[in-house]
C-alpha cells in the first residue's frame, strides 16, 4: 500500500507541486506569521514574546479601532452593493441583446481599463471628483448647483465610488457567466405560462442568475473591506478604513503585533459578516417562499432584514454602554450563533444550492 | 361549434432573405390532435413557434378561436407548449414547477395545491410533487412539462418534438399515454415531428411540411396510402419507385403493361416517363401452391431483413436496376426465404401510385 500511489495521483502532485510551494512559502508562512504576531506585544523597542489576547481585547473594544472596522465594512457593503447593482443590468444587456459574435468584443471593451494602472485611475478619479475638478465644473457651469460640491471628495462617497468603478469588471463578469448558462427556453416557457417580463425575470432570471450574484459579492466584498490605495488616496480623514489603520501600527507606530491582530480581527470579521449575510439572505428567501413570494414574500423579506440587521447594529453601537465592551460583543456572538443553529435546522436539506 | 378552433391564413416568415414559411393555410379543429411533420428546416417549428406567440410572422394571420393573434404575445395567447427541452426550471421543485402558470390564477393555496396533485396525477407521477426538477429522469420531466402546461386547461397544447429525446421504448409508452391523454381532456394537441411513425400512430390529421409549404394534408391512412407527391410517399414509410412509362396504357419497368383504369394518379393524368410508387406490404412472395390474386412476377433474393414478427426481402426483377423492397409476415409453416433463391412475387396494380417524371 506504502508504494500505491498510481502514476496519476503521482502526476497531479508533480503537477500541483509549484503551486503548492508558492502558496505555502507565500501565503500559508506569512499567515501563520502574522497570526503568532498577534499574540505578541510590543515592548518599547523590543517585541514581548508572551503570549497574550490583551491586543484582540483593545482591538475589540478600542473605539477607534470599532469605528474604523465597522466603516470598513459599511464602505466595503455599499461598494458591493453599487457595483453589483451597476454590474447587473450591463451584463444582462451583453448576455440577452448582444449578438453571439459580438459578445466577445463587449468584454474585452470591459477589460480596457485595467489597461491603466490601478494607481493612476485613482488618481483621475481624484481630478475628476475635486473642488474645481470636471463634475464640479459642469454642474456650476449648468447652474444645477451654485458652488461646487464638497462632499464628493476625500471622504466614504469618494471610496466608494473609486472602488465601485475598480471592481466593475469583477462583478460584470461572474454574473455574465451565469446569466449566459440559462437556457433561454426556461425564459419562454416562463412566458408561456402566462407571466410578463417582469415577472420572468423575478422568477426565473433573477433565481437562476443569484450563483453569479453570489459570486460578484464575494469578489467584491472580500477585498474592498481590506482596501489601503483608496482610502488613502481619495479617503481624506472620514474614508479612512481599517488597513491604513493596520499601515499605521506596523510602519508608523512601530507596533507590528498590534497590526497583526487588527489584520486577523479584520480577516476573521469578513468571513462571519460574509457567513452570516449567507445564511440570512437564505433565510429570508426561505420566509418570502413560505408566504408564496410576491408583494407579501418582499415585505416578509424586508421586516425580516430590518430586525436581523437593526439588533446587531443597535447591540454594536449601544451595547457596549450598557452591557459593556465585552458583553456586548458576548450577547452579538450568541445571537449570531444561535441564529446561524436555528436558521440551519429550519432550512429545508436540498435547498442548499442558492 | 361554429368555425374552426385555430384557422392560418397564407401565413408567411421570412428571416431575412430567408422564406422559412411560404403561405401556410389550414384549419385546426377543436380536440384534434393534428400533427405537423417534416425533415429539419422544414418550417414545422418556426410555424408551432408562431402559433404559440414567440415568432412574428411576416404575412397571413392567424386566428384562434375567432381571435385575430397578430401583435398578442405569448403569455396572453391561449395555448401551452411542451418545450424540446421541456425546460423544467431547475431551481423549483416539481410541484413549483406544475404550479408556476397557477399565480394570477385567482385560486386559494389548498386550491392549488389540490390543482397541482390532480395534474400530477394525472401524468403518472402523484408521489413526485416534493422533488427537485433536477432529480428528475428524462421522461419524468416530460410529464411535468405536460402537467406544468394542461393545469393551465389550455385551448390548445403544442408539443415541440416532445419524444425525441426519449429512448425507443419509453417513447413508444408515451405515445399511447399522450393519444390517452389528449382523448381524456380534449383539449387540441398539435404536435411537431420529424418521426413519420410518431405522426401516423398519434394523430387524428396530419400536415407534411417541406421547405415552408404544406406538401399534404391529410389523415394517416390517406397520407399513407393516397400521398399526394412522390416527396410524400418517399417521406412516409418505404416506398418503391419503378420506373415507367404512361401512354395507351402503362408499361412498368420490371412488372409489365397495366391498364390505366384503377391506378391512382393523384397529380392527374400523366403521360410518358413516369414513376410508380408501390408500398413494400402491397408485394408478397407467393410460396408453392400459392396463386397470386391480381398479377405475378418472377425475381432473385437479393437480401433478407429478418425482424422476428416481419420479413423484408429485397428483390431483384428483370429489367429493373433496384431491388424492390417487400415485407411478409411470418407465419407457421411459411419458412423465411433465402438469399439466391428464386422467388415469385405477387402485385396489385390497384396498389400502385403514379407520379408524373
Amino acid at each position: 500500500m506504502a508504494q500505491g500511489l498510481s502514476r496519476d495521483a503521482r502526476l497531479g502532485l508533480i503537477t500541483v507541486s509549484p503551486a503548492l510551494v508558492f502558496a505555502v512559502l507565500l501565503l500559508a508562512v506569512p499567515l501563520f506569521t502574522i497570526v503568532l504576531f498577534s499574540f505578541w506585544t510590543q515592548n518599547f523597542l523590543e517585541i514581548d514574546r508572551t503570549f497574550t489576547l490583551a491586543n484582540y481585547a483593545e482591538a475589540l473594544t478600542d473605539p477607534l479601532y470599532r469605528a474604523l472596522m465597522m466603516r470598513s465594512l459599511r464602505i466595503a457593503a455599499s461598494v458591493t452593493a453599487v457595483t453589483v447593482v451597476l454590474a447587473f443590468p450591463i451584463a444582462y444587456y451583453i448576455s440577452f441583446h448582444v449578438r453571439p459574435e459580438k459578445k466577445a468584443l463587449w468584454l474585452f471593451l470591459i477589460t480596457i481599463p485595467f489597461w491603466t494602472s490601478y494607481l493612476i485611475r485613482i488618481f483621475l478619479w481624484r481630478v475628476i471628483l475635486a473642488y474645481d475638478g470636471p463634475v464640479n465644473g459642469t454642474l456650476v457651469e449648468l447652474g444645477i448647483i451654485d458652488e461646487p460640491l464638497s462632499f464628493i471628495l476625500y471622504n466614504a462617497n469618494s471610496v466608494i465610488i473609486t472602488l465601485a468603478h475598480a471592481f466593475a469588471p469583477f462583478a460584470i463578469l461572474p454574473i455574465f457567466v451565469s446569466l449566459e448558462k440559462i437556457d433561454r427556453s426556461f425564459l419562454e416557457a416562463a412566458k408561456d405560462l402566462g407571466e410578463g417580463t417582469a415577472m420572468t425575470f423575478l422568477r426565473v432570471t433573477l433565481p437562476l442568475a443569484m450563483p453569479g450574484v453570489l459570486a460578484a459579492v464575494l469578489i467584491v466584498f472580500i477585498p474592498t473591506v481590506g482596501d489601503y490605495v483608496t482610502p488613502r488616496l481619495v479617503g481624506g480623514s472620514g474614508g479612512t478604513m481599517i488597513a491604513n489603520m493596520i499601515y499605521v501600527q506596523i510602519f508608523d507606530l512601530s507596533n507590528r503585533p498590534m497590526g497583526a491582530t487588527l489584520a486577523v480581527v479584520a480577516m476573521a470579521t469578513v468571513t462571519i459578516t460574509l457567513a452570516w449575510a449567507i445564511l440570512h439572505v437564505r433565510f429570508w428567501v426561505y420566509l418570502s417562499d413560505r408566504v408564496g413570494g410576491g408583494l407579501p414574500g418582499l415585505a416578509l423579506v424586508g421586516v425580516a432584514a430590518a430586525i436581523d440587521i437593526g439588533v446587531l447594529w443597535w447591540l454594536w453601537h449601544y451595547g457596549p454602554a450598557l452591557f459593556g465592551s465585552a458583553g456586548s460583543l458576548g450577547i452579538m456572538a450568541a445571537i449570531m450563533g444561535g441564529g446561524a443553529i436555528l436558521i440551519a435546522l429550519l432550512l429545508p436539506k436540498g435547498r442548499w444550492g442558492i | 361549434m361554429s368555425g374552426p378552433l385555430i384557422s392560418l391564413r397564407d401565413v408567411n416568415k421570412y428571416y431575412g432573405e430567408y422564406h422559412a414559411l411560404r403561405g401556410i393555410t389550414a384549419e385546426i379543429g377543436a380536440g384534434e390532435f393534428f400533427s405537423l411533420l417534416g425533415p429539419s428546416g422544414c418550417g414545422k417549428t418556426t410555424l408551432l413557434r408562431a402559433i404559440a406567440g414567440f415568432e412574428d410572422i411576416s404575412g397571413g394571420t392567424i386566428t384562434l378561436s375567432g381571435k385575430d393573434m397578430k401583435g398578442v404575445p405569448p403569455n396572453k395567447r391561449p395555448t401551452n407548449m411542451v418545450f424540446q427541452s421541456y425546460a423544467i426550471f431547475p431551481h423549483l421543485s416539481v410541484e413549483q414547477n406544475v404550479g408556476f402558470g397557477l399565480r394570477k390564477s385567482g385560486m386559494s393555496p389548498s386550491e392549488k395545491t389540490k390543482a397541482i396533485g390532480a395534474a400530477l396525477e394525472m401524468v403518472g407521477l402523484g408521489q413526485y410533487g416534493k422533488r427537485a426538477a433536477h432529480a428528475l429522469s428524462g421522461g419524468q420531466r416530460q410529464r411535468v412539462a405536460l402537467a406544468r402546461a394542461l393545469i393551465l386547461k389550455p385551448k390548445v397544447l403544442l408539443l415541440d418534438e416532445p419524444l425525441s429525446a426519449l429512448d425507443r421504448k419509453m417513447r413508444e409508452d408515451m405515445q399511447v399515454e399522450l393519444m390517452k391523454l389528449q382523448r381524456e381532456v380534449g383539449i387540441t394537441f398539435i404536435l411537431v415531428t420529424h418521426d413519420q411513425e410518431e405522426a401516423l400512430v398519434m394523430s387524428d390529421r396530419i400536415a407534411v411540411m417541406f421547405e415552408g409549404e404544406i406538401a399534404q394534408l391529410a389523415d394517416p391512412e390517406v397520407l399513407y396510402r393516397k400521398p399526394a407527391t412522390k416527396r410524400v410517399a418517399d417521406f412516409i414509410g418505404v416506398m418503391n419507385f419503378l420506373p415507367a412509362r404512361a401512354g395507351d396504357g402503362l408499361e412498368v419497368a420490371g412488372l409489365g403493361r397495366v391498364d390505366m383504369e384503377g391506378v391512382y394518379c393523384p397529380q392527374g393524368d400523366v403521360s410518358g416517363a413516369c414513376s410508380v410508387g408501390l408500398r413494400p406490404e402491397t408485394l408478397s412472395l407467393l410460396y408453392d401452391g400459392e396463386t397470386a390474386r391480381a398479377r405475378e412476377t418472377e425475381g432473385v433474393i437479393d437480401e433478407v431483413v429478418y425482424y422476428g414478427d416481419m420479413t423484408y426481402y429485397d428483390v431483384r426483377l428483370e429489367g429493373l436496376e433496384e431491388p424492390v423492397r417487400l415485407s411478409m409476415r411470418n407465419m407457421v409453416g411459411r419458412d423465411v426465404m433465402t438469399v439466391g433463391q428464386t422467388a415469385r412475387v405477387a402485385w396489385d396494380p390497384r396498389a400502385m401510385v403514379v407520379f408524373p417524371g
